[in-house]
This record gives structure tokens, sequence and C-alpha cells, in this order.
């Protein structure tokens, strides 16, 4: 069911009074620029929403309400109760359902003429050419893997030959009362990798302090995490959506914790420490999804300058006061996606193999979490095929420098699983 | 008879509730007592214009559940208005704008009540009316434009009843929303980071500390390795600090270069022919020094609420400064706050840990119970919160006022300090002031579209230094482009702002803006300015 073009023209009059009318800030060179028969460019693009949680749904209103027509939404999560504090296109009677499905048939219905298209599954799922179709993508994720993946895809879609190719990335992220907005026009501004450091995993805790010397309540959900639930296996894998097993794991570090004369342990910390839940509120996202969809706004018409080429970053800071700091972020070259020179890894060279491979998930230029690596010349751990990882198997033992004779600014390749497209150049620096 | 074993029972183990389930990524940043003050909120909004920005601003107060809100707003829903507003959709044109709205947000969260004013179409609004039918307000939004005379009717409410206003303004791609605050506003959880909140008291230790220190650190010479590498970095530091104050007249190392000295008499202290060639409890008591050994100095947030005039009101009603001014008390007879009593996590055996753990809990409650006592007897017995008293002596150090100067900021004077400053823009890297934008703004208060002379005029009037200003005269530019109407992602952007504010008053947690906050949607940054 469409609308009349008198009711069309008369739903989006502040749109586009705003996308008619030329400001001071719009470049002065664009003469016609957003002439009448220009104002359906919105309505002919495709664009690509990632995540359909806390601020994915923000974003799909948003966009709706920015005269996008054709929206396609990712997500293969289904709704969970806790996500109800925000996620304002779920209800409590949509708890199991598919999130992308939910969100998208909400904004349908209540704006009309727009066209959103579902998809549940995995970005992972699809390939290069069905991120062709769109025009621009806007993520709104929480987990960094997810982003430098579709980073890395969209970098390595550009083609020189075929301006289409390049697809503007609009990536948000949100923390408490905290959040960012970032712009990346791949190849051409810093990508997702290029700030890779700016998200260094959290330090963990030595074995031997969970094992031996436990001070903290984590200390003790975490031997229960990890040791206790290797050793009894009290459920044959462990869900850490399922209410059954995270008691189970409350219970043993509660009497871990007694044990050792610890307080603090409690259900909601240790679902917290189990599943690493970051504290997300509607208000936050409200402000970072709408900033992302402010940007692919601007992007999508000429309305007003956007982020991208000069400042490239939005950071808010909500706790105290309230604090942007809006800069321009820069490219690195030895950017393991968009750079071409290779990173320093500082290793020690009387680790094993296996401790530099170790090093490498909680390095923050890294954090790759299951990597194959290999000189110029020769493999030294392979993961697949299982042969190859049979024969590689016994380097994991070998000194760096002593059994495997790697020398000081040794160029090294490192492969993950979770980036095929990828090959992370490191030079060896030794401590 | 049967003998009734009286054991220590374990702790319930049931899971969470449902509202704990459904609230627990908020939970876990303003906890159990901030939620109980959302949920007995009772929020107004006044609604005007394109009406989008106060009901996304609603929308994220719904969705953590405030207890109750009421929309005024005496628009019928038109074409125009599902462009940009998503809580009314082709059922709702022709109708009331209050009712609607007030529907489709109430099915965000079924634990919220809405109400809507006017009941019905045509009828005509009489705030004051409404008001004083109604419950009090905790809070109430209002958004431009509004009518002097409403204007008035807000302001005095707030003035009578102690409840907060905040103006909303959204138009094209800019923004501003002005917080007005009956007075002083205190808050004690503020959430300050948590490596910011740490006090080991190493420089003024108390005697079980000193002597726990001793014990431990006696004959350490002769410790294994691994007794030796597990001595909480706490231990090592005071051990070292006294060792230092033989050699330098009693003096601890404050200065710069005495911890520079220091440091490295405390990592050539370590062991290095172990198996790990070296301890790592001393490499976290080397990295400690700086934070933790130093002058002890007042915070001059907290110096600000000591030097407050209610602070030395003998006949304060407010609990507040009862306890803050049993807190100064404790400070002027000994020299130090109330100790925090939290200790941060470092290498050590477990018991020992625990051990010292204990110490700092027992001494931050002693410490409280004296401040309980001085408040107790400032206000003639009784009356006083201990938990009130067991908050503020955690959080001393952050205690933050807003709004403590209470006068009104001088447009002129505010606007020549924001030229200054742009003026060194490029040698200090600020970026430029945004008050341009709110002055460009504000001049569309009462008429949303007024034409760009208009409002440049009405700005000028209202400053004459404007006149000749660019900047001044691009942002009245900007605004008339927008011609009164909102951009969806500017006022849902907004919403999210002024709703965190919002939490933050009603919860009395972080810190509120003080007291307007402008966001440029071009340039995609806000600024805050006292205006």
């Amino acid at each position: 069911m469409g609308l009349s073009q008198e009711d069309s023209t008369a739903r989006w009059q502040h749109l586009d009074h705003i996308r008619k009318t030329k400001g001071p800030f719009n470049p002065p060179d664009d003469e016609d620029e957003e002439a009448p028969e220009m104002l359906d460019t919105l309505g002919k693009s495709t664009i690509l929403v990632i995540g359909a949680g806390g601020l994915g749904c923000e974003i799909l209103k948003n966009l709706a309400l920015s005269g996008f027509k054709n929206i396609h939404v990712i997500d293969m999560d289904t709704i969970d109760i806790s996500n109800l504090n925000r996620q304002f296109l779920f209800r409590k009677a949509d708890v199991g359902k598919s999130k992308a499905e939910c969100a998208a048939a909400f904004v349908e219905r209540r704006v009309q003429g727009v066209k959103i298209t579902p998809h549940n599954c995995r970005i992972q799922d699809f390939d290069e050419d069905f991120y062709m179709q769109f025009q621009m993508v806007v993520c709104g994720l929480d987990s960094i893997e997810a982003r430098r993946w579709m980073n890395a895809t969209l970098v390595n879609m550009v083609d020189d030959d075929n301006p289409d190719s390049l697809k503007p990335m609009i990536d948000g992220g949100t923390e408490g009362f905290k959040g960012q907005t970032r712009v990346v026009f791949p190849t051409m501004t810093p990508c997702i990798e290029c700030q890779l450091d700016l998200y260094a995993p959290r330090a963990a805790v030595p074995l031997c302090t969970l094992a031996t010397i436990p001070r903290q309540p984590e200390h003790c959900i975490e031997w229960a995490h990890i040791i206790a639930w290797d050793q009894e296996k009290p459920f044959p894998s462990l869900d850490k959506d399922d209410p059954e097993h995270i008691t189970w794991l409350y219970q043993k570090a509660l009497s871990r914790a007694e044990e050792f004369k610890i307080s603090g342990v409690t259900y909601s910390l240790t679902q917290g420490v189990v599943k690493n839940i970051i504290p997300a509120i509607a208000s936050t996202n409200a402000i970072i999804a709408a900033s992302c969809c402010n940007e692919a706004l601007k992007i999508a018409t000429t309305a007003a300058p956007a982020l991208g080429f000069e400042d490239n970053y939005m950071s808010y800071h909500g706790d105290e006061a309230i604090y942007t700091n809006t800069f321009k972020y820069e490219k690195k070259e030895d950017c393991a996606v968009c750079g071409s020179l290779s990173k320093p890894l500082e290793v020690d060279p009387r680790w094993t193999l296996q401790e530099l491979i170790d090093s490498l998930a909680t390095n923050a230029s890294a954090q790759l979490k299951k990597p194959s690596v290999r000189t110029e010349s020769k493999t030294l751990y392979m993961r697949f095929p299982q042969s190859l990882e049979e024969q590689t198997r016994p380097n994991l033992d070998k000194t760096l420098r002593e059994g495997l004779g790697l020398v000081e600014k040794q160029e090294i390749a490192v492969t993950d699983p979770a980036f095929p497209a990828l090959s992370f150049k490191f030079f060896l620096r030794f401590t | 008879m049967t003998e009734i074993v009286m054991s220590q029972t374990p702790p319930i183990l049931h899971g969470p509730s449902d509202k704990e389930k459904k609230y627990d990524r908020q939970l876990r940043l303003w906890a159990a007592s901030g939620q109980a003050a959302l949920e007995s909120a009772n929020i107004l909004l006044v609604n005007s214009g394109c009406g989008t920005v106060g009901v996304e601003t609603l929308k994220n107060l719904v969705l953590p559940g405030i207890g109750r809100f009421s929309i005024v707003d005496e628009a019928v829903v038109k074409n125009a208005d599902l462009g940009v507003n998503f809580f009314l959709d082709e059922t709702c044109l022709g109708k009331l704008r209050s009712k609607c709205c007030t529907e489709l947000l109430q099915e965000l969260n079924p634990d919220v009540q809405g109400e809507w004013f006017p009941k019905q179409q045509e009828e005509t609004v009489v705030l004051d009316k409404i008001l004083s039918d109604s419950p009090t307000y905790t809070l109430i939004m209002y958004t431009m434009p509004i009518s002097p005379e409403d204007l008035a009717v807000l302001q005095e409410y707030g003035r009578r009843h102690q409840t907060p206003l905040i103006a909303i303004h959204s138009a094209g791609f800019y923004s501003y929303f002005n917080i007005q605050l009956p007075g002083t506003f205190p808050i004690v959880d503020t959430h300050p980071e948590a490596e910011r909140t740490i006090d080991l008291r190493l420089t003024k230790p108390w005697p079980e500390l000193t002597q726990f220190a001793e014990e431990m650190t006696k004959g350490m010479d002769q410790l294994d390795d691994h007794e030796h590498g597990h001595l909480p970095y706490v231990v090592l530091l005071l051990h070292y600090l006294e060792k230092w104050k033989e050699t330098h007249n009693g003096q601890l190392p404050t200065e710069y270069k005495a911890k520079l000295e220091f440091r490295k008499m405390v990592a050539k202290s370590a062991r290095t022919n172990n198996s790990e060639g070296g301890e790592e409890n001393f490499q976290e008591a080397v990295a400690a020094v700086n934070r933790n050994i130093k002058e002890y100095k007042l915070e001059p947030t907290l110096a600000e609420v000591f030097a407050h005039g209610a602070c030395n009101d003998v006949n304060t009603k407010s609990s507040f400064w009862a306890v803050a001014r049993a807190i100064k008390e404790f400070y002027q007879k000994h020299d130090c706050l109330p100790l925090p009593g939290s200790l941060p996590d470092m290498k050590a055996q477990s018991s020992v840990y625990v051990k010292l753990q204990g110490l700092y809990k027992a001494k931050a409650r002693k410490d409280a119970k004296e401040v309980l006592e001085i408040a107790e007897s400032l206000s003639g017995g009784g009356n006083v919160d201990p938990t009130e008293v067991d908050l503020f002596c955690k959080n001393a150090s952050f205690v933050k006022l807003v709004n403590a100067t209470g006068s009104d900021q001088d447009l002129s004077k505010t606007f020549e300090e924001q030229k200054a400053n742009d003026s060194l823009a490029e040698v200090t890297m600020m970026p430029l002031s945004l008050f341009p934008i709110y002055l460009a703004l504000s001049a569309t208060t009462h008429e949303p579209t007024a034409s760009v002379e208009k409002i440049k005029a009405t700005a000028h009037s209202r400053l004459p230094a404007a006149a000749d200003d660019m900047r001044v005269s691009q942002a009245c530019e900007e605004v008339a482009r927008a011609a009164g109407g909102e951009l969806h992602n500017i006022s849902a952007l907004t919403g999210g702002m002024v709703a965190q504010e919002a939490i933050k008053i009603i919860t009395k947690q972080y810190i509120p803006i003080d007291n307007t906050c402008i966001f440029d949607g071009i340039a995609s940054r806000c600024q805050v300015l006292r205006l």
C-alpha cells in the first residue's frame, strides 16, 4: 500500500525542506544539489544494517524516518528478556523469536512505504556479491570480531575501476553512558582495523591465581567457569544463556569463595563475568544510533557535510556531565587490512611457539584466537588441514630462537579462521 | 522434644526475578536504589511544534521503567507528524497527538503508567489546572516553541515544588537543552572511575595497618621465594617507606625526584635469582608509587562542599548537609577523610589478602561510625540514616555539587569568553564554540518559523555584541533553514541525551550537566555551557 503523492509530500515535508534548502555549511560549488527530482535518491538506495539489537532497533527506526525505503538487516540472535529494557521493537511475547525478523516487521508496520528485509543468520554466511548490492553499511554490533570481519570484507571489495564498489561503513558502539560513532570510507580513510588497539582485550587473570590463590569473587567465578566445569562436566556443553548452567557455576563459585572467605559472589556477578556483560541502556543507544544515522543521511544526501574525510570519529561520554570528542583518527600504514607494512610483535626469544601463539590472543594489536603462523619460507604451525596440523604440531614446543631459528626482525604471516580473507604480517622484535 | 538444630543456612540460590532479568543491563549501572528512584518518578512533558524530541526522550525513560508520565499537547496528528515521529501511525491521523503518543509509548513497558492532556480535541489546555490537579511531578520537560505564559506557569511550578525543569529545542541539524535545577543539587553517588577511588593511606597508616605490615616484613629476607613473592604490595610499600624515612629525616618521598629514587629502591629490593627472574609483587609496588604516595589534598569538588554556606548551617533540614557537616568536622579533626575501605586486587596469598582487606573494611566501618556519631550530635540526636553516612563516607572525595553558584550567567560575558577561546582555537586545538547555535535557536523559542532576518534581529537585540559576528549569522541562517522542522535523527539523539540527564537527576547518580548542552549535527559534537 503506497501513499498518494500528496500525502507523501506532506509526510516528508520537514526532511524534504531541509534537503531542498541550502544552508550556510553546504559546499558553495554544489549549485543545484538536491533539486526536487534528486529527493528520490534515498528511496532508490539500498542500505544494510548489521545487528538488530540495542543499536539496531534504533538504527532501523531512524533510517525509516530519514527517508530510506530499502533496508536490509542481519542478526542471528533471538530475543532475550534482558533485551526489553532498550530494544524497543520487542515485547515480552517476542522472547525467543528472531531479532531481525521481529524488528523488520515492526518498523514496516509503523512506517508506511519502507521495505525491510530481515536475514536471520551470520554476516559470514554471505559473500561479496551479496554485500555489493548495498550503497552503505551501518553497524550496531557488540562484537569486535564481527566488526573486523565486516570491515575487512568491505575494504577487500573496493575495486578502483568501479566506484560503486566503495561502501561507506558507519559503526556505532556503546557501553553504559558512553559510546562512539565512526565513519569509514574503505581504503580511503582509516578503517576499523587501524583502530584495533582501542579495544584491547581485558587482561586475563593468571591461571595459577584462579587455581591456588583466589582473592576476588571474580577469581572464584572464573575458577568455576574454566577449571571446575571442565573437571566435572555437569552438562554436555556450557550454554551461557541457560539459567541452570549459570546456577551451577554460581554454586561452585560460591562454595569456593566460602572456602577462602571471599565475599561478593552473586548470581548477577556470575552471569556478568561468564557472559562478559556490558551494561546497556536505551538512552545511550538512542544517542549513538541517531548519530550513525545522521551521518548516513548526510552521506546519502548532501544536506550537510558528514564525518569521514576530516573528522571521522565521535566519542560520547555521559557519566560525568556530557563530553564529546570529535576528531580525525589517522590511518595506520601497518594496518593488517588497509595498510601495506608489517607490524612489530614483541616476543621473548626464549618463548615456545605455543607462547607466541597464546600471546596473539591478548595482544591488543592482534586479538587473534586461532592463529596459524608461517614465515616466508617455512610453515611453523597450521591448524588446517589436519595432516598439516599433525606435521607442524611438534613446533609448538620449540623455542623461537634456539628451536625454530627465528631471528630479530623476522617476518611472520599469521592467519585466523575468523578472518579468512586476511593475512596479518608481523616482524619479530626480541625483548 | 525434638531438638532444633540451628545450622548456618546456605544462601538462597534463587535466580533473578523477572524484573531483575528485564532490567539486568541497567541495574549494573544504577543498582536497585537507582531503579527504585526511577520507578517512583512522575514526569511531565509539555509538548509542541513537531513534537518528536520530547516523545523520543520519554521513550528512553519508559523503557528503563519510570513510574508515570503525562503528555500535554494540543496538536492533532497531521501527515507531517508521521514522517518524523515514530510513536504515531496511520490510524492516528486526525486524533489527539497527546493520546496517540501516550498509548504507543505505554505499549513499550507495561510497568509504566501514562496519562495525556487535553482529554478532548479542541479543549483548550489550561496548564495551571493540569498541574494543580495532578500528583506532584518529579521532573518537567517542555519543548520549544512555548508561549511565554505557559513558560511562566512551569517556572513558577518548578520554584514552588522544587521540581527540576528541562527545556528542549530541536530544529534541523541543531538542538540544545537547558536544565533548571531548584537550587544546589548535591550528588553523593557520582560513580568515579574505580582506579581514582583507591585510597590506601600509605602515607598515613593507622596503627593496625602498620602493625600488620611490620609483622609480615619482619625478617623478610629469610622468607622463601614463594612467600617473598607473595607479600602484598601495600605491605611492601609500607615497609620500604619506613626504611626511606630512616635515611631522609622522617620525610616521605612525595616529591617527583624522591619518588623516582624510592621506586628505584623498591625495584632493587626484588629478588631476581628466583625461577621467574623477578617478582610480580615488587613490580606492582613500583607501579603503585606514583598514585599512592602523595601529599593528601582535598578534591576541589569536595572543598566546594565544605565551603558552601549550607555546610555550616546548624539548622539544616537536609540530611545531605547534615552528613557533609559531620564529614567536615571529621576532616578537621583527623586531617583526612573517612577511609573508603576498598582494597584493589594485588598479588598475595588468599588468606593474607582477605586479612588485609578486613583491616581496610574495619577501619572504614570505624570511621563511618564516628561520622554517624558526629552527625547525630550535630542534628541533636537520631534522624541520621546510617546507610546514607556509609555511602557518603565511601564516596566522600567525589561528592559533587551541581548548580552550586545558583546565579544566572551574563549572556554577553559568556559570549566574550567564548569569542576569546575561539580566537586561540588554532593554538589550543580546541573546537570552536557552539554558543552561536544556542543564540540562534533560542531566538525562535516563541516563533519557530521566523525568517532569517527576524532570527538575526532577535538574536542581536538580545546580544548586541553578536551583531557583526559571522558564526552567529551562519547559525541563524542554518536555524532559519529548518523552518521549525525537526530531523528525526537529531531529535532522537537529543532525546537520548536528555533522558540520560533525567536519569542522573532522578537517581541522583552520576553527574548531570550544569546546565546547557548544545548539539551541532553538522560537526557532530556537543558543548556544555552554563547559561
